[in-house]
């Protein structure tokens, strides 16, 4: 099967003050048809920097290397007028703030509306009953009258189901959920999750789902590409890599990681020592190898590369005993 | 002889016509960690602020050690302040940029006209597992994880008898996370504080608090000990609060489901008349909508809800679907 | 005691620290670099004014009036008493420098305090904010033509009556700054701990409030330099036969067209020093904000 979203050897350099930066160093994944891959990591792991420049929202600053392409279109380098042609359409992105991402002096419904008519030239009632249409999709109750509300009469899991309908107006080709329910409450994180499973199901839209939670990652996705430093370290069916994490990382995160019901009795959660490096200075080795308490020599003079296969790892000395975590 | 390190009765902190915080009683034994676990607008930092008395509650009384302090003026209330130390969630504001790590972890002892500052200094920090040269350094220079750590530091100092920890970890990466949960848990072991755990996440408590108290729009919907709550939540809204976080588990987290609550969480200004939680409750029935509920024990521990539904044995409704359900 | 392990490592090469990089900024910074110079030229021109002077500035030469610039010994040539062009900017210089620097001060040492109060204190951040506005409604010239008739016309005169001018800007960013870091939980950790008033104000909140005052002290002096020139030129200001700049400038019209050197020179002075000021003014704004170091 083609997959509908190829990113290839991407790199994003920024130029700051200091000298460049690199933020994401050489990140292959591929993203199938109707699939959800989560990208998952820590704050500054470069997961946030590889969904924007996917959707080409990266500021002047990045310079960005590699391949990204959407059924077979090259985004990197393309002209701005196929990226505009693209962005909205076929790449759609929801951002963790919901708030921030709608203008307050609009009404939902007029916003809705707007995105309608200018990218797929609807007229005015017919974009009006499709934005009542989108809201009922994304489980707004009572959507004819809430198309009339401005984004500060709805609550925060409210706009983030907006902000939804407004992504998939277009039915697009891959959505990015870059930290879609981080700023939510949970019990209304759950409503969000199922919002985004429905999607999937009911239209088929691909998903790449950004997010630091392990817990939203087995809720929701296929597959998963653990990210560390700027680099893909592993990438796995979502069963697999849960059940058999190879890359150290994963299985500190996996550990560290608290979840109701699952540390009975005062048991104590697994740390990982150590911080995480900056990436630009570590051109030859493994990232991760200063924190791991599995490094061997190789780690600190060689960059491990991802093996083949369907659960890839990039790790000298991945753990195979197969330990349940 | 004073068994409570903190006795709370009936708070009340009205912001204008904000009803934050609307009737809450909690007490917390010398010695044990008491987690109060609400979602945004529960009124649980409100709660925190007024322990410490960086708020002067509107109504009902603060007791720190025996000592009512619920009104008592900025000068008065100093000979109280060593027992009550306070640690922030946001590492970046929690620490002033201008001094020296060794001079924030010091002010309180500084404060309280204490001699021989720097040693203690130097200890507490490598209590906290940061090496004593941490102090010449600038909070700017540290990472999240170490920044918590100095303010855990500097709030211990004083060896107060209550910590009140306001969302400690939740500005934290997953694996710092983990580090600064298992060193609070170490250190209240070791030293023998009290603590108040505030935070949004009941699994970042699970393995720390003794007492669990579920919040809700200003409420205590229930509280009791923690292998109560997690094995028997009673009311409805833990209920749902425990089942909507996910898992970190694929096949687990598939199989249950969890209970859709419903996106709007009601107004602390005018807040539903009867039982709070009503307007997203999935079991409410009339006498909900009109009737507030009495808070009953149900149980052995001094397990507590506020619910119609709930009988005095303690079983009632469980809005979880049957596969959520634990055991 | 408790042994908690040493879980995390703590750099072992310091970080810049935020001073050096706020210098690191400026001398990345051409034109801030350039307005720096431009500063240190014209400080060094002011208080060395009695040594570098080529001439006299209040000595007559009615023979050598109207020189043209680079007549031999008069570089930027001489007004209709034929006195040096630029030795009067030299001292000039000074008196302007002076007015700046005295005026600002003036207004550090009202608007601080007041600043703070009213941002920290709500309950008399009313009275202190409506008397700020009161300051501003009321006209500037008015103040000073009310000040020199009171109190003579004087360098000093107008110095207060623009240091008074300036102190209302001076409250706002006070106070508005104390507002921004009073929420900040670090001062709300210091209150937990039985910290005073005072100690939160002196220890927290006034060093944390610093680069803002820094920065408005800076634009503060030009605006308190043109203010000068305003007062000179109206004969509110300092008294001849010493010169400022903004006196030559009035003196210079009433023979603009013949000698347009003797208010061109003085004009172009004045013109250098407000822009070197607010050049330097807005970098160090621009470095000292910690936002400008995201990407």
């Amino acid at each position: 099967m083609k997959p509908v979203l190829a990113v290839k050897d991407l790199s994003v350099t920024f130029r700051t003050e200091d000298g460049p930066l690199s933020a994401v160093d050489r990140v292959s994944f591929e993203v199938g048809d109707g699939e959800v891959l989560a990208v998952v990591g820590e704050s500054g792991c470069g997961k946030s920097v590889t969904a924007m420049s996917i959707a080409g929202l990266l500021p002047r600053t990045a310079t960005v290397n590699g391949s990204v392409e959407l059924d077979g279109t090259e985004l990197i380098g393309a002209d701005k007028r196929t990226l505009r042609s693209i962005r909205g359409r076929e790449v759609a992105y929801i951002f963790q703030e919901p708030m921030t991402s709608l203008n307050p002096v609009f009404t939902v419904g007029h916003q809705i509306i707007e995105v309608l008519r200018t990218h797929i030239g609807l007229n005015r009632q017919a974009a009006h009953a499709r934005a009542v249409e989108l809201l009922k999709l994304v489980g707004i109750p009572s959507a004819e009258r809430r198309v009339g509300d401005y984004p500060h009469q709805l609550s925060g899991g409210m706009r983030q189901r907006v902000m939804i309908a407004m992504a998939v107006a277009c039915d697009p080709k891959v959505l990015i959920a870059d930290e879609p329910t981080t700023a939510l409450d949970v019990t209304i994180q759950a409503g969000i999750l199922d919002v985004l499973r429905g999607l999937r199901e009911r239209l088929g839209t691909s998903i790449v789902l950004i997010t630091h939670d392990l817990g939203v990652v087995a809720d929701l996705a296929d597959r998963v590409a653990v990210m560390y430093a700027g680099r893909v370290v592993e990438t796995a069916e979502v069963h697999d890599l849960f059940a058999h994490p190879e890359h150290p990382y994963t299985v500190g995160l996996l550990g560290a990681s608290p979840a109701a019901g699952r540390h009975a009795e005062s048991q104590r959660l697994n740390e990982i020592p150590g911080l995480v490096p900056v990436l630009s200075e570590q051109p030859d080795a493994c990232t991760f190898a200063d924190r791991c308490t599995r490094a061997v020599d190789t780690c600190t003079s060689s960059q491990p590369q991802l093996t083949d296969g369907p659960h890839r790892v990039a790790c000298w000395n991945p753990v195979r005993d197969r330990v349940e975590v | 002889m004073v068994d409570n390190a903190l006795e709370v009765e009936d708070l009340v902190m009205h912001f204008g016509p904000v009803r934050a915080v609307d009737g809450v009683t909690l007490r917390i034994r010398q010695g044990t960690v008491v987690a109060l676990v609400g979602e945004s607008g529960s009124g649980k930092s409100t709660v925190g602020r007024c322990i410490v008395r960086l708020l002067e509650p509107t109504g009902g009384t603060v007791r720190l050690a025996g000592a009512d302090i619920t009104h008592l003026s900025r000068r008065r209330l100093r000979p109280h302040r060593r027992d009550v130390s306070i640690v922030f969630q946001d590492p970046a504001g929690s620490l002033d940029p201008r001094l020296s790590v060794g001079d924030i972890v010091g002010e309180p002892l500084r404060l309280m006209r204490r001699k021989d500052i720097s040693t203690k200094v130097s200890e507490s920090l490598q209590r906290v597992g940061l090496r004593p040269e941490v102090a010449q350094r600038a909070p700017h220079e540290l990472s999240g994880g170490q920044r918590q750590r100095v303010s855990i530091a500097r709030a211990l100092i004083s060896e107060p008898r209550l910590l009140v920890a306001d969302e400690p970890t939740s500005a934290l990466d997953v694996s710092v996370q983990a580090a600064v949960l298992n060193l609070l848990a170490d250190l209240q072991r070791d030293l023998g504080f009290a603590c108040l755990f505030i935070t949004h996440d009941l699994s970042a408590v699970e393995y720390l608090a003794d007492e669990v108290a579920v919040m809700y729009l200003g409420q205590l919907v229930e509280q009791g000990p923690r292998a109560r709550i997690f094995g028997h939540p009673a009311h409805p809204y833990t209920q749902a609060l425990l089942s909507a976080a996910p898992v970190p588990d694929p096949a687990e987290q598939r199989a249950r489901r969890p209970v859709l609550l419903g996106d709007d969480l009601p107004s602390a200004i005018d807040p539903p008349p009867g039982c709070r939680f009503h307007t997203r409750c999935p079991v409410a029935v009339d006498t909900c909508r009109t009737v507030v509920p009495e808070r009953r024990t149900i149980g052995e521990g001094g397990h507590q809800v506020a619910c119609h539904l709930v009988k005095d044995d303690g079983t009632g409704p469980d809005v979880r679907p049957t596969e959520g359900v634990a055991q | 005691m408790a042994v908690a392990e040493v879980t995390e490592a703590v750099p072992t090469a310091p970080l810049r620290s935020n001073r050096r990089r706020v210098v690191r900024r400026i001398l990345h910074n051409p034109l801030a670099l350039t307005g720096l110079a431009v500063l240190a030229i014209a400080v060094i021109l002011a208080v060395f004014a009695n040594w570098l002077a080529p001439h006299e500035p209040t000595q007559t030469h009615l023979d050598r009036a109207f020189a043209p610039p680079g007549t031999a010994g008069y570089l930027l040539g001489t007004d209709d008493l034929g006195r040096d062009v630029l030795s009067r900017i030299m001292f000039g210089l000074r008196a302007s420098l002076h007015v700046g620097v005295l005026a600002v001060a003036f207004s550090l040492v009202v608007g601080v305090p007041l600043g703070l109060i009213a941002g920290y204190f709500r309950t008399v951040d009313a009275l202190i904010s409506r008397l700020t506005d009161l300051v501003l409604a009321f006209p500037f010239l008015i103040l000073a033509v009310g000040l020199a008739a009171i109190r003579g016309a004087s360098l000093g005169n107008a110095a207060i009556a623009i240091g008074i001018a300036q102190i209302p800007g001076m409250i706002r960013i006070v106070r508005s700054e104390t507002l921004r870091i009073k929420s900040l939980d670090f001062v709300a950790a210091a209150i937990v701990e039985g910290a005073s008033d005072a100690w939160v104000l002196g220890r927290h909140i006034f060093p944390n409030a610093g680069s803002a005052i820094i920065v408005q002290a800076t634009v503060g002096i030009p605006a308190a330099i043109l203010g000068e020139a305003v007062l000179s030129f109206l004969g509110l200001g300092i008294q001849p036969p010493a010169p400022s700049l903004g006196t030559m400038l009035a003196d210079a019209q009433q023979f603009a067209s013949r000698a347009p050197w003797a208010a061109v020179m003085p004009g172009v002075a004045i013109m250098l020093l407000t822009l070197a000021f607010n050049i330097v003014g807005d970098s160090l704004r621009d470095a000292l904000d910690p936002k400008a170091s995201r990407r």
